[in-house]
């Protein structure tokens, strides 16, 4: 009976247009800084046989935890639940969700049969008692589950916040073991929230700061493996690395990939004098970029490749500059208090991520391009190092701590400050760079 | 990382050097300490006394294998070019061996930076050196920024002691 009447009203809201209900639309604005999340519900995914009942249970889950750790959604247990979904095609109760007051409901299916799975879900704006958007249908190796999942989670960030998505991405990092003075160092590829942790490296040589490629293929990043500081790429898939910059005399850092994949801007040390060159991973034809007795380093693209973003002490102190791709005069943008380091420009485009510090301590910020509306977003003993979210709404950084003990971890934040997280890792962990979203 | 290398030039050493495949060895065999051997940290035993003046033993520890710099800088203090000042005549004097001046810096900076910074350091070094008269030819500069604290506590007097540059013997067999 109840069942029932709940399907009369589920169809009512159907038939009436969701707007005159007076239900506030479905919508989250990042950049306002959500101070309420929205609260959903995600009941665990309907297996189309028992076998994939175990499966289809733990990607709803992952979906759960993607949109929480957003800080935008709060998820409603399902202790508190009213209805169960039992079968995917069936209607939706929307009074039942309405009730425990779950903003947007995502439901969903599983089926596996050799290896392969499929996962079907849909987004319900339960207030406006309807469908948001279409369900969609994803289909994958069962490996490769989380990803499934993420890309659930995905899309429902994206109908819900307009923005694009992140979850379905992976880290590169370095990963760290052993005392202060005796760190042992491995480059180490993980997804974005720490599942699937993959050891490219040993700990043989110090290791520093990976860069991933604009496709995530590839991976640059500094070795000690000559004895010197330099750069190398690594290919991802088939873990083989090739030395890039082997000049006798010399040392090569802080490595990034052009937007377009195969040109490499670097630092280069010479004589003590530490300057910003570009090189051509095709033809080894070296550029460069600055020549100034001054250090320049952390050089970083725009996503268009016309311009590059770089730190420089030619003032005094370490502050923030932009030139022209081709080296050119550079335009500095830092000028508030204290050091800027590390500037990474944002992949929309439209803000640089920096390191900064002052008094004593560390932040990590962002800025216009123009270097207006600086806003730093954390604070601590040690935090540096700022990588984006292949959608620019977050960044995650390394963390140091203090003292004899102290030790490196990752964190995650978004562009409001207000949404901190530590990032789980096996081991320590530093020099986080996150890749593109996977195809 | 850090091996005690009691003898020179025994073929044992030699086999270490293949085994580990170790920077050092790519640059001739070092005789590290505190912050030498590629920077491993920790305290080897260098070959010799220190009270015999051919030794790298009195290198390290009578002379001085470091110097140390203020925060941030990279100019050589009125100390600290005295004890460059016996490295350089202890080179001239024992020409067999070469050096790798290794430059450091505190943990209070950040990671690129600090290893431009450390590369100023060695260099300062390395041009103080050459400017007494060592030979360049014999002296390469590496810098490890942040990545090898000797000291690991978060003050000043740990600080202090790990904005350093060590110039590290090498037997130049391989110059």
């Amino acid at each position: 009976m109840i069942r029932h009447l709940a399907c009369f009203l589920a169809a009512l809201a159907g038939i009436a247009a969701p707007a005159a209900l007076g239900a506030a639309p479905l919508r989250i604005e990042i950049t306002e800084g959500v101070i309420e999340p929205l609260p959903f519900a995600v009941p665990d995914f309907v297996p189309a046989s028992p076998a994939a009942a175990g499966m289809a249970a733990q990607i709803a889950r992952v979906v759960a935890e993607d949109l929480t750790g957003t800080g935008l959604f709060r998820e409603i247990p399902a202790s508190a639940f009213i209805s169960t979904v039992s079968d995917f095609d069936a209607p939706v109760q929307y009074a039942d969700w309405k009730a425990i007051n779950a903003q947007a409901l995502i439901t969903g299916s599983v089926a596996e049969a050799g290896g392969q799975l499929t996962v079907q879900f849909r987004v319900h704006d339960v207030f406006s008692g309807a469908e948001l958007g279409n369900g969609l249908q994803f289909t994958g190796t069962s490996d490769g589950w989380r990803r499934m999942a993420h890309k659930v989670a995905d899309a429902v960030y994206s109908r819900i916040t307009g923005e694009g998505g992140y979850f379905d991405s992976r880290v590169v990092f370095v990963s760290e073991t052993g005392p202060k003075d005796d760190r042992r160092k491995r480059l180490a590829v993980m997804d974005y929230d720490g599942a699937n942790v993959q050891y490219l490296t040993d700990s043989a040589s110090i290791v520093l700061a990976p860069r991933f490629s604009p496709t995530g293929d590839r991976v640059l990043y500094t070795s000690y493996e000559s004895g010197f500081p330099r750069i190398y790429v690594l290919d991802i898939g088939r873990i083989e690395r090739r030395i890039l910059e082997e000049n006798e005399g010399t040392m090569s850092f802080a490595p990034r990939f052009a937007p377009d994949g195969q040109t490499v801007v670097y630092s280069l040390t010479e004589g003590g004098n530490t300057d910003i060159y570009t090189l051509s991973i095709a033809t080894g034809q070296r550029t460069r970029l600055t020549n100034a007795p001054s250090i320049e380093t952390a050089p970083s693209y725009s996503p268009d490749g016309k311009r590059i973003v770089f730190e420089s002490d030619r003032s005094g102190t370490q502050q923030l500059y932009i030139m022209p791709a081709g080296g050119g005069e550079p335009t500095r943008i830092s000028f508030g208090q204290g050091r800027y380091g590390t500037p990474v420009w944002s992949p929309r485009g439209d803000m640089i991520a920096f390191t900064k510090q002052n008094e004593g301590r560390f932040h990590i910020g962002v800025m216009r391009t123009d270097g207006s509306e600086e806003r730093l977003l954390t604070a601590s003993f040690l935090d540096e190092g700022p990588t984006w979210a292949p959608n620019g709404r977050v960044i995650m950084f390394t963390r140091e701590t203090q003292g004899a003990g102290g030790s490196a971890s990752l964190y995650s934040v978004d562009i409001t400050g207000r949404n901190l997280r530590p990032v789980r890792t096996p081991e320590g962990a530093s020099d986080p760079s996150w890749s593109p979203l996977q195809n | 990382m850090t091996h005690p290398l009691t003898s020179l030039t025994t073929p044992r050493l030699l086999m270490l050097c293949a085994v580990l495949a170790l920077a050092a060895c790519n640059n001739a065999a070092k005789y590290g300490g505190p912050g030498g051997a590629g920077g491993a940290g920790g305290s080897a035993v260098v070959a010799g006394s220190a009270s015999d003046p051919r030794s790298p033993a009195y290198f390290q520890q009578t002379i001085g294998d470091r110097v140390l710099f203020q925060v941030d800088q990279s100019t050589l203090t009125p100390e600290a070019q005295q004890i460059l000042n016996g490295q350089a005549s202890w080179l001239m004097t024992n020409a067999n061996f070469n050096a790798v001046i290794e430059g450091h810096a505190d943990e209070q900076g950040t990671r690129e930076y600090n290893l431009a910074l450390g590369a100023r350091r060695a260099n300062a070094a390395r041009e103080y050196l050459v400017s007494r008269g060592v030979a360049g030819n014999r002296l390469k500069v590496v810098s490890y920024g942040k990545e090898r604290p000797i000291e690991i506590c978060s003050e000043e007097s740990c600080y202090a002691k790990n904005r350093r540059a060590v110039t590290v013997l090498a037997s130049g067999l391989t110059g």
